[in-house]
């Protein structure tokens, strides 16, 4: 069984968002997605400073497997990747609610974090799969 | 309804992740696919192939059958037990499949096919087979565990009786023995030393569980597939198909031309090809750039699309994404570009052969 922490937002495209304040989030991908690609093994990180729509595709996740395009899932500005996932992209697999998170974003509108998903939410939606 | 092998229950019990391979429910992994292949270039691993389809091929022509049906020769072989890989063809030279023959004697071989193959690879076995006084049949009592590694070959012979380790001594690679119910095969997919081992169905999940023991670590499909890709063994469906010729998919030497007058199913077509030159080859190609490369993806040179990846994958062995690619016959570039995603990456040129024995070759 795959952990969903409580204490963060989901979207369905499998990245989890976690409110920092101020309107600045971390965003990653879920345990869940991370069991489903396996191995990770690349990642290209989003461009910093960048301004994004929700739903466009920034960031690729590659496992040995296969490739997997990661989006954002808020809209807002790139503001730091996390530059470890370079030399070690197994963190994905291995903490991927902590030392595997993707990027950071400030958001254009604070509102739009009530349109993600609860955990439990979340939790219903992969049951479905 | 999926196919389960007879090793499906000791999967499940391992929490292995299954999925569905050409109609048979496999263990794609056991957590971890870059430990299992490390686990086979290391030490030891093994895998249930159990879904490969067995075919016993018997009778008075049984021999000419074979030299007929398949592009290698198996009058080559001499020695009961002796094995040989071939590619079974198509009046037009496309490959059907490929296959591993095994000479046990003047009037029985038995030949392992591929698991998604299966249908029409019997279907034309036996169609070939009415003009020859042969029986094709498909053997369907047995699992098949394959163990690969550096300490493969030790770790399984801890497990065999006083009998069965005196047979299988000194068995040369590509070289099988009957050992009291095992059928002991030195071959493998993988490019380590290692057994193929066919065991009565009754006695597989028994066989499997005294391997785990001896610190064999079990490997799913997912592993196997880098492994064979690393050791450039060719993946049918992937690397090459009906359209696909022998000479155009590094099988060049798989073909038996001698002696000339042998017949075989697509000799005409593939004589001519040689002769006026295969129309693409297949090459290896190891990523410079950060990326990985995956089947289906293009390969430029100088801004033109010269070929298409096969196979292609991040290698854990060598530390960098390798693929095989199928290129026009006049590419001469010692570095192309590959249309990974949205970009164009460098990748060097190499022989289809990235890792033998635990070493990267590339």
């Amino acid at each position: 069984m795959s952990q969903i922490p409580a204490e963060l937002k989901y979207v369905s495209s499998h990245e989890w968002i976690r409110h920092e304040g101020d309107g600045v989030v971390t965003v990653g991908i879920t345990d869940h997605a991370q069991e489903l690609l396996g191995d990770v093994v690349f990642v290209e990180a989003p461009e910093t400073d960048e301004e994004v729509a929700a739903d466009d595709e920034i960031a690729v996740v590659e496992s040995v497997k296969a490739a997997s395009d990661i989006y954002a899932p808020i809209a807002g500005t790139i503001t730091e990747v996390n530059e470890e996932l370079e030399e070690s992209p197994e963190l994905v697999n291995s903490d991927p609610y902590g030392d595997g998170w993707m990027f950071k974003m400030e958001l254009a509108d604070q509102d739009d974090l009530d349109k993600l998903m609860s955990s439990e939410e979340y939790a219903e939606e992969i049951a479905d799969e | 309804m999926a196919s389960k092998t007879p090793l499906y229950q000791a999967h499940v019990d391992a929490d292995a992740r299954i999925v569905d391979f050409g109609g048979w429910d496999m263990p794609l992994n056991y957590g971890s696919q870059i430990d299992e292949h490390h686990a086979v270039r290391q030490d030891a691993g093994m895998f249930d192939v159990s879904h490969m389809t067995v075919v016993e091929v018997t009778g008075s022509e049984a021999k000419p059958y074979l030299q007929y049906l398949l592009a290698n020769d198996v009058d080559k072989l001499q020695v009961a037990g002796k094995a040989l890989y071939s590619g079974m063809l198509n009046e037009s030279a496309g490959v059907i499949d490929d296959l591993i023959v095994y000479f046990l004697t003047d009037t029985h071989y038995r030949v392992v096919v591929n698991a998604s193959t299966r249908d029409k690879d019997l279907a034309w076995m036996e169609n070939v087979a009415q003009q020859f006084a042969v029986s094709v049949e498909e053997k369907t009592d047995v699992a098949m565990i394959a163990v690969q590694g550096p300490n493969a070959i030790e770790k399984a012979i801890s497990v065999m009786s006083a009998e069965q380790q005196e047979l299988v001594a000194g068995l040369k690679p590509f070289v099988a023995i009957q050992a009291d119910s095992w059928f002991v095969a030195r071959t493998g997919y993988t490019g380590e030393d290692g057994y193929e081992i066919m065991v009565p169905d009754e006695e597989g999940i028994a066989t499997w569980n005294k391997f785990v023991e001896a610190g064999i670590k079990p490997a799913g499909l997912a592993a196997r597939d880098t492994l064979r890709l690393e050791a450039g063994m060719n993946l049918y469906g992937h690397d090459m198909d009906e359209t696909v010729s022998p000479l155009e998919a590094n099988m060049g030497w798989t073909i038996a031309w001698e002696p000339a007058e042998r017949d075989f199913v697509g000799r005409k077509v593939l004589a001519a090809q040689k002769e006026s030159g295969a129309p693409r080859k297949m090459i290896g190609l190891v990523l410079e750039d950060k990326g990985v490369m995956r089947e289906g993806q293009e390969v430029v040179v100088n801004e033109e699309v010269v070929g298409v990846i096969t196979s292609g994958t991040m290698s854990p062995t060598v530390g960098k994404s390798i693929a095989m690619a199928r290129v026009n016959r006049d590419v001469t570039a010692e570095q192309v570009l590959v249309q990974v995603r949205k970009k164009q990456l460098n990748a060097k040129v190499v022989k289809a052969c990235f890792v033998r024995k635990g070493e990267a070759l590339v």
